[in-house]
């Protein structure tokens, strides 16, 4: 076997094993600041189209959470990777019709700043 | 058989849809004659199924039995109970169809002339029409639910004409007066109908009158305190009757009713719906002879008092439709005093048979007297006798059939008026002796106030000054009061036990001559008064007035009834029962209530201001408590686990 062969292999191997050696914290430390970041955007922003982004985040956060727990918890069943398409199916369709929405509203009232949406309060 | 009866129905209540809603875009005139012909062809209707009844399908074996031409059921309550809408013929429906649709015919012709010119002449026909079609349902009414239907029917036609100058607050107020006394009294009918049909399970007049029925005997024992069920329904039924046909105590309604059109009150007034309490206590007459007789007694003396009061009152009434008012609830009285003292079957249902005679030739007269003063005011524009004095020169026609409708009123024969209360009182003579009393005394009065009217209108000054010279009234007005008084004349000869009676077996009567004369001369003494009292000015009137001040006082404010009814009314429960409810009612139930709404109100404003409608407000809220939930769960688990 070749050197520089073995390397590449060793490379492989090292990779996998990097993959595998990652520990379970650090996707919850990426799924929880993609969460926070989504809460944040969700508050601060007036924009609804970017409300709308920030609650993408929150849910892709979610996913991220599904599937790294069904690797680590349950390697040999499938059910979160699952969770994880279907969530993501549910999502776009979600955002189809809050852009629809947004649309509506836009066309009706030529704003699409939440605080000042404010034809039905009381 | 006879199903185009229902025609006579429909007919009036077609043109009373048709003139209510299309009155107004045509001219009046038109309206007018619309309605006449319509009452017209309900009159011919009417005479055809008389002459087909009496003298063809109605007698069967000598007896007259009912007929139902039609029947269907409208409202079904129970199994057995069950409200019907129908048309039922039997003598009495058959006479009151024929009096109602001639008497309105008359009332519809001679209303073209009277109420010429008036505002509102469309409507007026139109309400005509209503009440025809009401007055028709009453009497053909197969069971009394539907009499009551129409009972009332007739209550709000009678309100809308009595109330039709309604721009006149005078009319107003008796058109008020009127419809709340009547319904008051209907309050009671209507409880005595459901009495009834608790016991007896059927509403229908042919299962209630029949004597042989086994209503009477199924619940002949069921009492309340002491008196049987029977009899207190019975009672609460002839009350009802008594505030249609204005009995004491609840007359004070009939004579503010004159504020109405002058042909309404001949029409309502006088010749029909007053005497709806009469036909209902004929109606219900097997029920009261066999079911009630102390009910009977009651009305008999109700009937005899009221009599004589409206009488003595009468005679001192001075505008002229008041004094007729007032000998309407006399005659009525008549009425119903002859049903009181009335036995069943043959000679001992004279009496009943005399009411209804006596209904049938009073609706006559009793319009006549009423167009005809009509009449006089149309000429005069006044109702006050002081303003009227020597009209027979000016007005022959209305002179000659007012006085052929007073001396029938009096009880002079040949005329109709002389042979129906002859009936009555040989009836009464017969029963009872106080009744004949009161009876007799009343036919003296009678016939003293109708002459004292008869004077003062057509007799007297005859230099008399008016602002325009009065003048015979026109022909369409003419011609009713003519075809009246032909009737008044030729009504007597009806051989009227022939066609009812009280079990629908003809019977013969003849005239009592010791009785019948006996009234003629208390009719002739009360005229021969009349006469030399008014005849001429003179100061006779005034000195008779003085010598009796305190009882002539009385009279003239009709014995105080109406005062009488205002103290009860107002002072006692309005006072001591209406205004604590509406105070309780106000300050208590609405208290408590407006408490409830205003705290909620309260509440909601307080906290209304959490719900910004600011989507990033709640989604903070929601994100803090979600995380206080999260840290207080973590901070649980961790103080749970073991050191």
């Amino acid at each position: 076997m070749p050197e520089s062969a073995d390397f590449i292999y060793k490379v492989e191997f090292n990779k996998q094993q990097i993959m595998n050696n990652i520990p379970l914290i650090a996707y919850l430390t990426v799924s929880a600041v993609m969460f926070f970041a989504g809460i944040y955007g969700f508050l601060s922003r007036r924009n609804m189209l970017t409300i709308l982004m920030s609650l993408e985040l929150m849910l892709n956060a979610a996913d991220l959470n599904f599937a790294v727990f069904n690797k680590y918890l349950y390697p040999g069943q499938s059910e979160g990777a699952f969770f994880t398409l279907f969530a993501i199916g549910v999502s776009a369709a979600e955002t189809a019709i809050a852009i629809a929405i947004i649309i509506n509203i836009y066309r009706n009232l030529k704003n699409i700043y939440v605080d000042e949406v404010n034809k039905m309060k009381f | 058989m006879m199903s185009y009866t229902l025609i006579i129905l429909v007919l009036p209540v077609l043109m009373f849809i048709f003139l209510g809603l299309c009155g107004g875009k045509m001219k009046p005139a038109v309206a007018g004659i619309f309605g006449t012909l319509g009452l017209t062809l309900v009159a011919v209707l009417s005479y055809i199924t008389a002459v087909t009844y009496f003298f063809s399908v109605g007698k069967v074996g000598g007896v007259y039995h009912t007929i139902t031409p039609f029947n269907f059921e409208w409202l079904r309550i129970t199994e057995n109970l069950h409200i019907d809408l129908g048309i039922m013929l039997d003598p009495i429906s058959v006479m009151m169809l024929v009096v109602i649709s001639t008497v309105s015919l008359m009332v519809h012709i001679y209303s073209l002339g009277y109420m010429n010119g008036e505002k509102g002449f469309q409507r007026y026909y139109a309400l005509l029409s209503l009440f025809s079609f009401s007055m028709l349902g009453l009497v053909v009414a197969t069971n009394i639910f539907q009499m009551y239907i129409f009972w009332e029917l007739v209550g709000v036609s009678s309100y809308s004409l009595i109330g039709f100058y309604y721009t006149k607050p005078s009319a107003v107020a008796a058109s008020k007066k009127a419809f709340i006394v009547t319904r008051f009294a209907d309050l009671f009918f209507l409880i005595g109908i459901l009495v009834i049909s608790f016991y007896s399970k059927t509403f229908s007049f042919a299962s209630l009158t029949s004597p042989t029925g086994s209503i009477l005997g199924q619940h002949i024992g069921a009492t309340f305190m002491g008196v049987s069920v029977i009899s207190w329904a019975m009672m609460l039924i002839f009350i009802g009757g008594a505030g249609k046909s204005a009995m004491m105590p609840f007359h004070i309604w009939l004579p503010d009713a004159m504020e109405g059109p002058t042909p309404v009150s001949a029409l309502i007034h006088a010749a029909t719906m007053v005497v709806a309490g009469v036909f209902l206590v004929a109606r219900m007459f097997p029920l009261y002879y066999f079911g009630a007789p102390v009910v009977l007694n009651i009305i008999a003396y109700i009937g005899a008092i009221t009599a004589l009061f409206a009488a003595i009152v009468a005679c001192t009434q001075t505008d002229i439709k008041r004094v007729l008012a007032f000998s309407t609830i006399s005659q009525i009285a008549y009425m119903i005093t002859a049903l009181g003292v009335s036995g069943y079957g043959g000679e001992a249902g004279l009496g009943y048979m005399a009411s209804m005679f006596h209904l049938f030739t009073h609706a006559f007269f009793k319009a006549l007297l009423f167009l005809g003063a009509g009449s006089i005011i149309h000429a005069v524009h006044s109702n006050e006798m002081d303003t009227m004095g020597g009209l027979r020169k000016y007005m022959p026609i209305t002179h000659i059939t007012f006085l052929i409708a007073c001396l029938s009123i009096s009880g002079i024969p040949p005329f109709s008026g002389f042979f129906s209360k002859d009936e009555i009182m040989v009836a009464a003579f017969n029963k009872d002796i106080i009744l004949f009393g009161c009876l007799y005394l009343c036919a003296g009065l009678t016939a003293f106030y109708m002459f004292r009217l008869y004077y003062r209108i057509f007799w007297g000054e005859n230099n008399k000054q008016y602002e325009h010279k009065p003048h015979e009234s026109p022909v369409n007005m003419t011609i009713p009061l003519i075809v009246l008084a032909t009737l008044t004349v030729v009504t007597g000869f009806v051989p009227f036990s022939q066609y009812v009676s009280s079990d629908f077996i003809p019977f013969h009567t003849h005239i009592e001559w010791s009785v019948a004369s006996l009234s003629i001369l208390i009719a002739v003494i009360g005229i021969a008064i009349a006469t030399i009292m008014y005849r001429k000015e003179n100061s006779l009137p005034e000195k008779v007035a003085l010598s009796a001040s305190g009882f002539y006082t009385a009279a003239c404010h009709k014995f105080y009834f109406d005062e009488i009814w205002i103290f009860i009314t107002k002072k006692i429960i309005f006072n001591c029962i209406s205004k604590p409810i509406a105070w309780f009612d106000r300050h208590v139930v609405d208290g408590f209530m407006n408490l409830l709404s205003s705290s909620t109100n309260f509440v909601s404003r307080k906290i209304k201001v959490v719900q910004s409608g600011d989507i990033q407000d709640y989604v903070w809220v929601f994100f803090m408590g979600a995380l206080v939930m999260v840290v207080s769960l973590i901070f649980f688990w961790w103080s749970s686990l073991p050191c």
